[in-house]
C-alpha cells in the first residue's frame, strides 16, 4: 500500500476526535458522528480518517469479525491460507463501498466473521481472545501486504486514506447502527499517512483515536513488544491500543487504573495525596513505568459496552464532553458536538489525566435508534 | 473591513485582528475567536472555544459562558470577561507595557497552570461556585515574573512555586479588582460588593527569590 512520502510527496503537518455513546445501548445509523467528525474538517488534512462502531453485527455477536486491508491478490491468498487453518470462517465477503473521487488508490477490503478452530485452539492452550490476539498479530508483522485492522466481536473499525467525512461515505456508514460511534480525523506530523496508519487502532475490541504525539514512544515499544506485540503500522498511536490491551485484558487493570499508568500524575501531585492514594498511584507508576505515555495526546478508546476518554496529564490537546438524556458525547471542540445536539444538559472539559469512562447501564436493551 | 453579521457554529478566527465594531456570536465559535483583536468588542452569547484573545493587544472579549484552554494566552492588551470557568493555560505568557495592561476576569474557576510565565497584566479569578476549595488546578503561576494574579477564595492554590509571594490585597489592589468586577456584573449580573466582600489572595513574583540560576549562571 502507497505510503505518504514514497512518490517524494509529503504533507508535513492536530488531529480531531469525536464519539457518541449511548448508555441505553440505542443504536443509531453513522449519519451523526459523520456530521460531528466534519465539523472539525479544519484539524484533518485528508490524510486519514477513520471510524469504530459498536454493536453493529448483533447477526454475528459470537464472532470475530475481522476486517482486512490486502495490498493485492498475493496477500489475499497468503492471509485466507493463514485465516482458514486457524479459524472456522462463517462468512466472508468485500466490505461494501461507494466509489468516489475523494478516496483513491484504495486496497482489497475484506471481511471475514470467524471463531477459533476448536482443534487449534485447544492445541495452543490459550483462551479465544488470547488466539485471536496472537494471530492478529502474526498476520500483521508476517505476510507483507496484510493488515487485519480490525477483530473484535459485534464492533468494526472502517479507516481509510481522507477526510474523515469522506471514508464515512465511501464505507456507507449509514447503513449500520451501533450503541458506540468514534471517529478520528488525521493530521499526520511525524508519520506517513497511509491506509494502515489511519485511526482507529484496534486489537480485539479494543479501539483506539488520538489526538497528538507520543514523545515516549520509543521507551513504550521496546516495553510493550516484550510481551509479545509488534508495532508495524508506522504510527505512534498503536502503541496505545497495545499497552491497553496489555493493561486491561492481560493484567485485569481496570480502565481508570490503566488511565493512571498511562497518564500518571507527577510526583509532586502524588506527594500531596491521602496516604492510600499515594500508594496506589505509586505502586502504578513504579511497577508500569515503561508504559507511562509522555507528550500531548487526547485519546478516546472504545470497548464492548463502554468508552474512556482521557486527557495526558499536563492537558496538552483539547477534549470536551456533553450529555443529554441518556448520551454522552465527546470531542476536541464543543462546536463538534453542538452541531448534532445543540440542547446539553452538561458541557465540561475534564482535567489532565483524568479518566471519563462511560458504561451501558446494565439494563441497556438494543433498541432502533 | 466589512464586519459579518453571522458567524457559522465552530467558526475559526472571528474577529481576528479586529480594530473597531461590535461582534455578536450567537453559537458556540470555533478556536483562536478575537485573536490579536486590537481594539473591537466581541461577546460571545455562549461558550468559546480553546486560544479565545490569543495576543490580543486592545478591545474587549465577553462570554456568556465558559473558554477553553489557553484564553488570554500571551495577551499585550484588552480585557477578556468570562462568565463561568477557563480552561487550562489561562493567561499564560501575558505581558504588559506603559499603559497596555490586559486583564482576564474568570467569574468560576480555571485550571492547571493559570498565569504561568505570566510577564504583566492582571488576572482575576473570582471562584463563583467553588467556595469549598482553591479555584485553580495545579502549577499557578510557574515561572511568572511580572503581572498579578487575584484569587477571591481562602484556599491558596496547591503547590505554588517558590518564586510566586502571597499576600493579602492592598488597598491599590482594591482600586484594582474594583472596577473589574463592577464591569464583570453589569455583563453577567450579580451583586458587585457582597463579591468583593470576599478574602483575595494576591500572587505576584517574589522578587526575593529570583530565577537567577534556574536555567545559566547569570
Amino acid at each position: 500500500m502507497d505510503r505518504e512520502g514514497q512518490n517524494g510527496f509529503r504533507i508535513p503537518s492536530g488531529c480531531a476526535v469525536s464519539a457518541i455513546f449511548s448508555k441505553e445501548g440505542t443504536r443509531r445509523s453513522g449519519e451523526e458522528i459523520i456530521r460531528s467528525i466534519a465539523m472539525m474538517h479544519e484539524r484533518s488534512n485528508g490524510l486519514g480518517g477513520g471510524f469504530a462502531a459498536y454493536g453493529i453485527y448483533p447477526e454475528y455477536k459470537e464472532l470475530y469479525a475481522l476486517h482486512v486491508f490486502y495490498e493485492g491478490k498475493y496477500s489475499k491468498e497468503q492471509c485466507e491460507a493463514f485465516l482458514f487453518e486457524h479459524f472456522d470462517v462463517v462468512n466472508l465477503s468485500k466490505i461494501p463501498t461507494r466509489k468516489s473521487p475523494a478516496i483513491q488508490d484504495e486496497p482489497l477490503i475484506w471481511r471475514y466473521f470467524v471463531e477459533p478452530l476448536h482443534t487449534k485452539l485447544s492445541e495452543s492452550q490459550l483462551d479465544p481472545d488470547t488466539f485471536v490476539s496472537r494471530c492478529v498479530i502474526r498476520v500483521n508483522s508476517g505476510i507483507d501486504g496484510a493488515y487485519i485492522f480490525s477483530s473484535g466481536k459485534d464492533m468494526g473499525v472502517f479507516k481509510a486514506v481522507g477526510f474523515p467525512e469522506d471514508v464515512g461515505a465511501f464505507y456507507r456508514l449509514e447503513e449500520y447502527k451501533g450503541y458506540c460511534w468514534i471517529a478520528h480525523g488525521r493530521y499526520p506530523t511525524n508519520t506517513p499517512g497511509w491506509w494502515g496508519g489511519a485511526h482507529p487502532f484496534a486489537l480485539l475490541d479494543r479501539a483506539v483515536v488520538h489526538n497528538g504525539e507520543i514523545s515516549s514512544y520509543d521507551a513504550n515499544r521496546r516495553n510493550i513488544e516484550m510481551y509479545g506485540y509488534r508495532c508495524n503500522l508506522l504510527t505512534d498511536t498503536e502503541v496505545i491500543t497495545y499497552i491497553l490491551d496489555f493493561l486491561v485484558r492481560r493484567r485485569g487493570l481496570s480502565y481508570e487504573e490503566a488511565a493512571n499508568v498511562i497518564a500518571a500524575p507527577f510526583w509532586s501531585t502524588i506527594a500531596a495525596q491521602e496516604e492510600a492514594e499515594k500508594r496506589r498511584l505509586t505502586y502504578l507508576r513504579n511497577v508500569f513505568s515503561g508504559l507511562l505515555i509522555t507528550g500531548p495526546f487526547s485519546i478516546i478508546v472504545g470497548f464492548t459496552g463502554g468508552i474512556m476518554a482521557l486527557n495526558d496529564r499536563l492537558k496538552l490537546r483539547s477534549m470536551v464532553v456533553g450529555e443529554k438524556d441518556e448520551t454522552v458525547y465527546i470531542a476536541s471542540e464543543e462546536a463538534a458536538i453542538r452541531v448534532i445536539q445543540p440542547e446539553l444538559e452538561r458541557v465540561w472539559a475534564p482535567r489532565g489525566g483524568e479518566p471519563v469512562v462511560i458504561r451501558l447501564h446494565p439494563t441497556a436493551g438494543e433498541k432502533e435508534g | 473591513m466589512a464586519v459579518q453579521e453571522t458567524y457559522a457554529l465552530g467558526q475559526r478566527y472571528i474577529g481576528c485582528g479586529a480594530q473597531w465594531g461590535k461582534i455578536t456570536v450567537t453559537q458556540v465559535p470555533g478556536n483562536a475567536l478575537g485573536a490579536y483583536l486590537d481594539g473591537g468588542e466581541i461577546e460571545v452569547l455562549c461558550s468559546a472555544q480553546d486560544a479565545t484573545g490569543d495576543t490580543m493587544n486592545a478591545g474587549e472579549i465577553v462570554v456568556h459562558g465558559s473558554a477553553g484552554d489557553a484564553t488570554g494566552y500571551a495577551m499585550r492588551g484588552g480585557a477578556i470577561y468570562v462568565r463561568d470557568n477557563g480552561g487550562y493555560r489561562c493567561g499564560i505568557h501575558m505581558k504588559e507595557y506603559r499603559d497596555k495592561v490586559p486583564v482576564l476576569v474568570v467569574g468560576g474557576s480555571c485550571g492547571s497552570f493559570l498565569g504561568e510565565y505570566q510577564a504583566g497584566g492582571t488576572i482575576l479569578v473570582l471562584g463563583i461556585g467553588c467556595e469549598d476549595r482553591a479555584p485553580v488546578g495545579n502549577f499557578c503561576g510557574t515561572g511568572m515574573h511580572g503581572g498579578r494574579i487575584y484569587l477571591r477564595t481562602r484556599f491558596l492554590p496547591p503547590n505554588l512555586p517558590e518564586q510566586v509571594a502571597v499576600a493579602e490585597p492592598q488597598s491599590a489592589d482594591l482600586e484594582r479588582i474594583r472596577p473589574l468586577v463592577g464591569r464583570f456584573c453589569e455583563k453577567f449580573g450579580g451583586d458587585p460588593e457582597s463579591l468583593l466582600a470576599g478574602h483575595f489572595f494576591v500572587l505576584t513574583p517574589n522578587t526575593s527569590n529570583p530565577y537567577h540560576q534556574l536555567y545559566v549562571n547569570n
